[in-house]
């Protein structure tokens, strides 16, 4: 309507004072960056404009919507964008300064530390495992809820060397449990995925004799049921009598599910046994600081650790040339890792949140962008 | 007798437009109508006023047919920019060798070409287009003949619409059916098929569980498959020339002679054409397969066996996420090979067509 009643002329100088007012935001806050950054407090209202893209592995999707979603509610006038293309694909964008942040499954490796040397003017690669997701191995059989399994027990399950629920392996593992004379039918991803790999990797790491294939996103075995996507699986689980498989602890839903033998007990998935694994886990080395990149341990015998989990980090630089890029990923990682970020993540993907001591390392790492 | 049939036959022949006019048939009229009509309504009802319209151009003639030939030339256009497209992106994994293709490709068979990786999606894709069309075909001539032939025609005309209905559902839909309805209860008749027919290698067990397997595949995409088979032949048959038929049923034949004699070697050509319609579908299925089937790349004959097979257009959805630039142009490779399937089903169907077109009666 007001529009409307303007001359063309007007308009023109109308659109160009907006365009200044937002320039200025942008500028403000670049000075005024210290106030607002860290974990934003909601009752504060936020003096943060722009646009924060990122791109990056598909398994932090419904975790990185939750947290798009709580971030704008309190920065009403930033857009954040996350674009699920993969975790290579993500990482590729991030270096070439496509986008400010990326979703990644794997750390940097040594080139491409390089190449974010590069990327982050002065500063480092920032990586921060803000995305520790746990695998539950789920079965579908009746009467039975949970069963225990070592490591060697899965992985003859799955490499399908174990054919029937009432193997000496699985009964010994069992003894109070009545197991059935069925067949064991695997059920894999048949897409490549993160779950997967990192399934893989935690049977050739604990149980090396029993696994004999390389650790890959891609199933190694062939022959077996396999399903797309998480859902596809935990329907395939679902439908079928005697299946067994794997997906995102979250999406396990009423299916039977595998305490997992862990030195000489046997732990259950949960939140807090996943992000205790990830403590209990050295830090990698010959790294900057900013990185936290965590050497999963999956051999650990912690007490009531679960070392079947996914870290899926957020990559950042400590240094962007534009300093209204750094104050918006500041803010962004400074929420995704505050325990209000962590929460909704737990809420929406069933991530488990972080440990408090994990936390204090990346707010560190948060507050030193610039 | 035997010199009546032929002469019948001819009567037929040289008189074809009375019963087709009768039926009201589409292409009857347009066929007799269609080449004259331009040219003789606007000179002498167009503009009855104008002196000098005969040797004015003809401007909404030559519109007209500029806009059907660029019409025409579209189509060629667009699958010849298909046929660029696959093979300009699909290169690179072609010129690529097999060492290349291993370790670029995470889900790529160790020591495979691109040829060995693409030949057992081919088997996959053909299999369970054929186990559709073996379940789809002979009950859409039943559904044809029953809604042409048999049935009162209220009945009739009703399950011809229900059966038009079948071909609106979306294949997302019937994936979903198959997977979470079907599958489950499908399970029992294979157990029952691996049990007694298992000396059958085809059927041989034991018949995987849950029945993610190319027959359950193969059903739903019949079912899929069912409703273009059904209508295209339904219109074949009822363009039987009805003299041929009273002929038929004149000489004392019964119904099911009539319909042996007469109708269907007159609808064979068509009923071809309307399999190779159902085949192309079934073909490029992919929502439904990628749902249902789990996948192997193997050439296997175990129809009851889950990860055996895989077809192309469910692999090119299952690995197109995560691919990288090398594995999208593998999988481009495959879209390729599928391309080329589907073009050499549909030469082979015209051959096949037009084989069979002098003696079918059809011309």
């Amino acid at each position: 309507m007001k529009i409307d009643r303007l001359s063309r002329p007007a308009t023109v100088v109308a659109i160009g004072a907006l365009s200044l007012t937002l320039a200025a935001c942008g500028s403000d806050n670049a000075v005024g960056g210290a106030t607002a950054s860290g974990s934003p407090d909601t009752e504060e209202v936020s003096t943060l404009s722009g646009q924060l893209e990122g791109a990056g592995a598909s398994s932090q999707e419904s975790a990185m919507q939750a947290w798009i979603a709580g971030f704008q509610s309190s920065n009403p006038d930033v857009s954040v964008a996350y674009d699920p293309v993969g975790s290579g694909g993500g990482r590729t964008q991030f270096l070439e300064g496509g986008t400010q942040f990326a979703g990644s499954d794997a750390a940097l490796d040594e080139e491409e530390l390089a190449q974010a040397a590069e990327r982050c003017v002065s500063g480092e690669a920032a990586e921060l495992p803000l995305y520790i997701s746990p695998i539950a191995v789920i079965f579908s059989l009746e009467g039975i809820d949970s069963l225990n399994m070592s490591p060697a027990t899965i992985a003859g399950i799955f490499d399908q060397k174990i054919t029937t629920w009432n193997a000496p392996e699985i009964a010994a593992e069992n003894p109070d449990v009545e197991l059935p004379d069925q067949p064991i039918t695997p059920v894999n991803r048949s897409d490549e995925s993160g779950t997967t790999e990192n399934f893989t990797e935690y049977l050739s790491a604990t149980a090396p004799e029993a696994w004999p294939h390389e650790p890959s996103g891609d199933w190694p075995v062939s022959g077996g049921q396999s399903a797309q996507g998480t859902s596809g699986v935990v329907q395939t689980v679902t439908d079928g009598d005697g299946t067994i498989g794997y997906a995102d602890a979250s999406k396990a839903g009423s299916l039977g599910t595998v305490a997992v033998k862990v030195g000489e007990a046997y732990v259950p998935y949960s939140p807090e046994a996943a992000a205790a694994v990830v403590d209990a886990s050295p830090r990698a080395e010959g790294r900057p600081d900013s990185s936290l990149v965590v050497e999963l341990d999956r051999t650990t015998t912690a007490d009531g650790a679960y070392p079947l989990v996914l870290v899926s980090y957020s990559l950042a630089c400590t240094e962007y040339d534009d300093p209204a890029d750094a104050e918006l990923v500041k803010a962004f990682l400074g929420y995704v890792a505050s325990e209000e970020g962590q929460t909704a993540a737990a809420e929406a993907a069933g991530a488990a949140p972080i440990s408090d001591a994990l936390r204090a390392e990346v707010e560190a790492v948060v507050e030193s962008i610039a | 007798m035997s010199s009546s049939t032929p002469r019948l036959v001819r009567t037929a022949q040289s008189d074809p437009v009375p019963p087709a006019a009768d039926r009201a048939d589409p292409t009857g009229p347009a066929d007799a109508a269609g080449p004259t009509t331009p040219r003789t309504t606007p000179n002498e009802n167009g503009d009855p006023g104008r002196t000098g319209t005969r040797a004015r151009p003809d401007v909404a003639g030559r519109l007209f047919a500029m806009t059907a030939t660029g019409a025409g030339a579209t189509i060629l256009v667009v699958l010849a920019a298909v046929a660029v497209f696959l093979v300009l992106r699909a290169w690179p994994a072609m010129t690529a060798s097999a060492e290349e293709l291993s370790e670029g490709i995470q889900w790529f068979p160790e020591g495979q070409t691109l040829l060995g990786f693409v030949g057992p999606l081919i088997f996959g894709t053909v299999l369970a287009a054929v186990i559709a069309l073996v379940i789809a075909v002979p009950l859409a001539v039943g559904i044809a003949l029953f809604t042409s032939h048999y049935a009162p025609r209220r009945i009739a005309s009703g399950l011809g619409y229900v059966v038009d209905l079948l071909a609106a559902i979306p294949s997302v839909v019937y994936g979903l059916w198959g997977v979470v309805w079907l599958a489950p209860r499908l399970y029992p008749v294979w157990t029952w098929l691996a049990d007694n027919l298992g000396w059958i290698p085809l059927f041989a067990g034991p018949a995987s569980q849950p029945p993610r397997t190319v027959m359950t595949v193969g059903v739903v995409l019949a079912v899929m498959i069912l409703p273009i088979i059904t209508a295209v032949s339904r219109e074949v048959f009822l363009q039987t020339p009805r003299l041929h038929e009273e002929a038929a049923l004149a000489l004392g034949a019964t119904r099911w002679e009539m319909v042996r004699m007469a109708v269907l070697p007159f609808g064979r050509s068509g009923l071809i054409s309307a399999s190779m319609l159902g085949l192309g579908r079934a073909l490029g299925e992919t929502m439904a397969v990628l749902m249902i089937l789990s996948p192997g790349f193997t050439y296997a004959f175990e129809l009851l066996q889950a990860g055996r097979h895989q077809t192309i257009a469910a692999n090119i959805a299952n690995q197109f996420p995560e691919a990288n630039p090398l594995g999208v142009s593998t999988l481009i490779a495959t879209g390729l090979a599928l391309f080329v399937i589907t073009l050499a089903v549909n030469m082979a169907a015209r051959w096949v067509v037009s084989r069979r077109k002098d003696f079918s009666g059809a011309n």
